[in-house]
């Protein structure tokens, strides 16, 4: 599509979503945000249930910005990268504001990315990032749509470079992406999320 | 069709936070049903569903059903509050009351416990079998209360189904049971049947934290997941029903992921087990 591409100020939020082999695509890219970018990431990994998440704790060294499991009813902040907690789905409210929910899995998951992506989609509209990567199932796939019915920006990690591709393809299937990356090409996309040049579209 | 009614309101973002303002209001008028201070993230999400279970196309079309026709109203209920929860859902929640909540209900020479927002009876039923394996039943009564009459129906009829019981028994297992879980339910076609000795313990009411008053003094509260749907101003109204509910030096367990921090009767309460998320009313000064 469109490159290089430069997010600039152009997204106030990112969503990502993943699953199987999510924790090592999540460390090229964390790494990759810059100090300046004033976008929040909310991020909803697929992982064992009735285990305290650690995420933020194996994160937070590898990030500049701060990274955070996300709490229920707090107030979003700029720059920020939450991680939804386990076995909670995470949910974006006006505010904009952070909401848990106890409901029921989707897809078998809880935190479901669909659940995010289009309670994100909601507060955000068009100002929103939604990125899908590695995992075996379709979580998500709906959510992206979302992201994309808006108005926002929708990536998708390159089936073919996905540990499991899964999730990759059934994102592809529901809708046209605007992007279909290799983890590193997404890496420096967000690489891009307050930087000046010509702003993306 | 599905997609869009699940998935993004594209061009109806707006009209959907109108219609569901009316809606909100028309059950609270015409049902007595206040759910004007849930959080909306979660409402939204759960109207959404009932649309498409409902067959509606519109949550105006929803809300004509509904004052026309109580069934409709009924059956939007199960959207709306019922959770599935799991016995002994978060084994650690039930090990810490164990080992240092019962010790000291102990001192009591009967209990009041309140089961709020019990949904299917789950969580009624894990506190009554944990109470029994401590030898504390006998004397103790549970108050389970929820809004939605057919949880309230499910719940006291004990009936689950047998799939679920495998993942109970862990989660029992977990608790630091010294019985079996088996000891407490009959297994036939494919259910699981509680004891009628259980139920003989457990009150199963109609109660509503957004609207009710409290109704008896009680040594310990269970209140979990369900503070999460609530406003803040709501949360305070539930937290002071509990406030005013629990006897002075009484117990308060929430959910994992709750908090009393930002909640005015923050000061009334203290941590007991934080990590479980267990609080003792502080003695009135």
């Amino acid at each position: 599509m469109i490159a290089p591409a430069v997010l600039g100020d152009r997204v106030d939020a990112v969503v990502i979503g993943a699953s199987a082999g999510g924790v090592a695509a999540l460390s090229m890219l964390l790494p990759a945000l810059p100090l300046n970018s004033r976008a929040s990431i909310f991020i909803v990994l697929h992982l064992p249930r009735n285990k305290p998440s650690v995420l933020a704790d194996i994160f937070s060294p590898k990030c500049v910005l701060p990274v955070r499991e996300a709490e229920d009813k707090e107030s979003v902040a700029c720059g920020t990268v939450y991680f939804a907690p386990s076995d909670y789905h995470l949910l974006l409210d006006q505010g904009p504001q952070l909401a848990l929910s106890a409901d029921d899995p989707v897809h078998h998951s809880r935190p479901s990315i669909d659940v995010l992506f289009e309670s994100a989609a909601e507060v955000y509209r068009d100002r929103l990032l939604g990125i899908i990567l590695t995992g075996a199932n379709e979580d998500g796939a709906a959510g992206l749509a979302a992201v994309h019915d808006s108005g926002g920006i929708t990536v998708v990690q390159r089936p073919e470079t996905a540990p499991s591709p899964q999730m990759a393809l059934s994102a592809l299937k529901l809708r046209p992406v605007d992007l279909v990356l290799s983890l590193d090409r997404i890496a420096a996309l967000l690489g891009t999320l307050g930087a000046t040049g010509v702003p993306f579209q | 069709m599905d997609a869009e009614v699940a998935g993004a309101p594209a061009k109806s973002g707006r009209e959907f936070e109108i219609e569901l303002e009316l809606l909100i209001d028309a059950i609270y008028h015409s049902y007595h049903y206040d759910f004007r201070g849930y959080a909306p993230a979660s409402l939204r999400r759960r109207l959404r569903a009932a649309l498409v279970s409902l067959e509606c196309r519109s949550l105006s079309q929803l809300q004509d059903k509904l004052l026309r026709d109580p069934a409709v109203f009924a059956a939007l209920l199960d959207f709306l509050t019922v959770q599935v929860s799991d016995m002994f859902r978060d084994p650690g929640y039930f090990r810490a009351l164990r080992r240092q909540v019962v010790p000291l209900l102990r001192t009591y020479p009967s209990l009041k416990v309140w089961v709020a927002g019990c949904s299917t009876g789950e969580e009624a039923y894990s506190l009554a079998i944990l109470l029994r394996e401590e030898g504390l039943l006998a004397n103790t009564l549970i108050y389970a209360t929820d809004i939605n009459p057919r949880s309230l129906f499910k719940a006291a009829s004990g009936v689950y189904d047998a799939g679920r019981v495998a993942g109970f028994t862990t989660n029992h297992h977990g608790s630091g049971a010294h019985s079996s879980l088996s000891d407490y339910y009959s297994a036939a076609y494919g259910r699981a049947v509680f004891d009628k000795s259980l139920k003989d313990h457990i009150v199963f009411s109609d109660h509503s934290l957004a609207t009710d008053s409290v109704f008896a003094e009680v040594q310990l509260v269970s209140c979990r997941n369900v503070l999460i749907y609530f406003s803040r101003a709501l949360q305070d109204r539930a937290l002071g029903l509990f406030d005013d509910a629990l006897c002075s030096g009484g117990f308060l367990g929430i959910g994992s992921k709750e908090s009393l921090r930002f909640s005015s009767y923050a000061d009334a309460f203290a941590d007991f087990v934080r990590d479980e998320k267990i609080f003792r009313k502080r003695t009135a000064a």
